[in-house]
């Protein structure tokens, strides 16, 4: 068999795909939180627990009414959203204005709530999903086995990721809401209710978290913690490609999976901070981020 | 009021505060356990052992010697320091009779040092780390339920005889991972089984897929699962997903009922593990597993079961000895049987350890699962002294 650095070309492709996916979600999840700081300045540290929130909402919805998966696809989003656009309308509005710090600090103190209740209420231990049976199997691709279900996740991040950023960069609706962030009171002359379109930026891009939780319910334990971990590496993500960019978010997030799964195979104890690595080399070389302006 | 005589009415107020409770300790009997509440261990022992010990506080009448017992519980976030400080508050201030430690290795090892400072008789229930006992091994520590040594000698020298040869472990990378694939590397090679790799993976990795394809890259008959709580649970569910399981047999080196219970029988199907205490072994395990049940709505685990016995060994070795002096109640416990719903003839060895019959469990398949909660099947019952092994040397308390 062939071999580039005395790896195998079937285990490199092997990690290749498994890179893209997990590439997929963090692409997912950094594109939420890179919406609302550039839209709103607000440093989401509760990102992890609206993660997990959406993967509840999709199990609770299968266990006690019966909502399937591809329901729950867009129902648990559209519910962990709202429960965003609430929390923005009580909590975040009155901040606006403040240190971001202090954002980043009920954000912070937000999530301890939900990731607290949730553990209280469900345990420690966390739950199954099952997978959905159209998307059971696995597709045989010479140099490895992947499962249709990862093989979807791929495709349904890449269509939510670049949708969303068509929606901001190249539509009207796009159009409002960056204006609303460079000059709020002039928009507001304007006749446009800059306060719902904060909120409902927030909205979605809690949603965004909650998509991606609903997407890994299948393939990991639904827990309460399930997020606190992976919000920090989606961070750096972020910060990778430029806080606040749209496009910028998404490539550093796929790129960054890849990066990670080679990384598994090279020195499998440095996985976990590969992603630091490389986000301390981006601030000493392009301080703003891959794609951020300076 | 002017500042000097608030200072004094303070004072005051703190002396009235403190008095009665040093009174209180004398004629009370403090146990406290400094375990995992909030963390991803929390289901394994947590509130449910303090359930637990309430419960075996109320079976042996509530008061010892005359003297009421009481529980006093605390979370120790799985951080060594707020463990061995809450552990030093409670010996100061609260007249701290025992404590009883659960899960993570690493916290139990430093609060065993505050023990020996104190000389208060500390139980480790649910830490797995073999070294409590070896290196540092105390003269009032006492591993109860289970260890890494244990959990190797039952479940790889069970699947080596069954013809699992070759190994490749996944193995979670921090002290209690690394000992466990030490210990069951060794059962391995001493059953004429061979060892074929390793991967380190970061505690808590988000994605086990990866790691799992290098394993079944090596070729290797056996995956040996060298990692716990939810990293066991999740690289489990990633290894059936990817057809891993197909080819290579798993092993679980530690698991618990509540992780069987969140993967569910059709993932967890065929698995062998190693348990030192199951709900439906006998009349006495299955009436106890009931008795919890109705409280807390689900069955025990071994480390909560652990947990009721560990309470009522030390209340009988206290109401034997007649005292509460740490040094005689050690030399009790050393000295005498245990036998109630957990074990029959277990004893305290002199470093330590908990002798006791393991048992060697495969996972039940959802179709020979006949009501909740029926999961293992028994394979074998290991005796204390093969499960457990000899006395290794390494703590000075015993000598080879």
């Amino acid at each position: 068999m062939t071999e580039i650095l005395g790896v195998p070309v079937a285990v490199i492709l092997g990690q290749l795909m498994l890179g893209l996916v997990n590439g997929s979600f963090y692409a997912l999840l950094s594109l939420g939180l890179a919406v609302i700081f550039g839209l709103m300045g607000v440093v989401n540290f509760a990102h992890g627990a609206f993660y997990a929130l959406g993967a509840f909402a999709a199990l609770l919805g299968l266990q006690w009414l019966g909502i399937n998966y591809w329901a729950a696809l867009v129902l648990a989003p559209l519910a962990v959203g709202v429960v965003g656009v609430v929390c923005e309308r009580l909590l975040l509005r009155r901040l606006r204005g403040l240190d971001p710090l202090y954002g980043l600090l009920l954000t912070f103190g937000l999530a301890l709530v939900i990731e607290g209740c949730l553990q209280e209420r469900f345990g420690a231990s966390g739950q199954t999903y099952p997978v959905p049976a159209a998307l059971e199997g696995a597709f045989n691709l010479g140099f490895m086995i992947l499962p249709v279900y990862r093989g979807w996740v791929i495709v349904v991040s890449i269509a939510v990721c670049f949708s969303t950023w068509f929606i901001i960069e190249r539509t009207r609706l796009g159009a409002t809401l960056r204006a609303a962030t460079e000059n709020a009171p002039l928009l507001q002359a304007f006749g446009v209710n800059v306060p719902l379109i904060v909120a409902l930026t927030y909205g979605g891009g809690v949603a965004l978290a909650a998509l991606a939780g609903v997407l890994s319910a299948p393939i990991i334990l639904v827990s309460a913690h399930m997020g606190s971990s992976l919000v920090i590496v989606v961070f750096a993500v972020v910060v990778i490609g430029g806080m606040g960019s749209i496009l910028g978010s998404i490539v550093s997030g796929l790129m960054l999976g890849v990066v990670e799964g080679f990384t598994k195979v090279l020195y499998p104890e440095a996985s976990n901070v590969v992603i630091f690595v490389v986000m301390a080399l981006v601030l000493i070389l392009r301080p703003a981020g891959l794609f951020g302006k300076e | 009021m002017k500042p000097g005589m608030l200072a004094l009415g303070i004072l005051a107020a703190l002396a009235a505060g403190v008095h009665p409770q040093a009174a209180a300790a004398a004629d009370q009997i403090v146990i406290g356990d400094i375990d995992d509440f909030s963390g991803v261990y929390a289901d394994v022992a947590g509130s449910g052992a303090v359930e637990a010990v309430k419960m075996a506080i109320e079976d042996f009448g509530g008061s010892v010697l005359g003297r009421k017992i009481v529980l006093l519980s605390a979370d120790h976030q799985n951080k060594p320091d707020i463990g061995a400080s809450k552990f030093r508050e409670w010996a100061d201030q609260n007249g701290l009779n025992v404590l009883l430690g659960g899960s993570n290795t690493g916290v139990s090892i430093a609060m065993a040092k505050v023990a020996a400072a104190k000389q208060i008789p500390f139980f480790a229930i649910g830490a797995g780390g073999a070294s409590l006992t070896n290196e540092d091994c105390t003269a009032y520590s006492v591993h109860y339920a289970y260890d890494t040594t244990a959990l190797a000698n039952g479940t790889a020298t069970t699947i080596v005889k069954n013809g699992g040869k070759t190994w490749f472990y996944l193995t979670a990378d921090y002290a209690f991972g690394t000992q466990l694939q030490t210990a069951a590397s060794k059962v391995v090679e001493s059953n004429g089984g061979r060892n074929i790799g390793a991967v380190r993976v970061p505690l808590g990795a988000s994605d086990f897929s990866s790691f799992l394809l290098q394993a079944q890259g090596s070729g290797a008959q056996v995956l040996g699962l060298a990692n716990a709580g939810t990293d066991f649970s999740n690289s489990l569910k990633a290894a059936n997903e990817f057809g891993i399981t197909h080819k290579m047999k798993p092993a679980a080196l530690l698991a618990f009922l509540t992780d069987i219970h969140s993967l569910g029988l059709q993932t967890a199907q065929g698995l062998y593990l190693t348990t030192g205490w199951y709900w439906d072994l006998n009349e006495q395990t299955r009436s106890f597993g009931k008795r919890y049940f109705a409280k807390m709505k689900r069955m025990p685990t071994m480390d909560q079961s652990g947990y009721y016995s560990a309470t009522l060994t030390y209340l009988k070795a206290v109401k034997a000895t007649g005292t509460t002096d740490s040094a005689k109640v050690m030399a009790e416990l050393k000295k005498m049987k245990i036998n109630d719903i957990f074990t029959q003839n277990g004893y305290i060895r002199a470093d330590g350890v908990m002798i006791h019959d393991m048992f060697v469990m495969q996972v039940k398949s959802p179709k020979e699962s006949k009501y909740p909660w029926d999961y293992y099947r028994l394979v074998k019952q290991m005796p204390g002294e093969e499960a457990f092994g000899p006395i290794t040397g390494l703590c000075p308390l015993a000598r080879k």
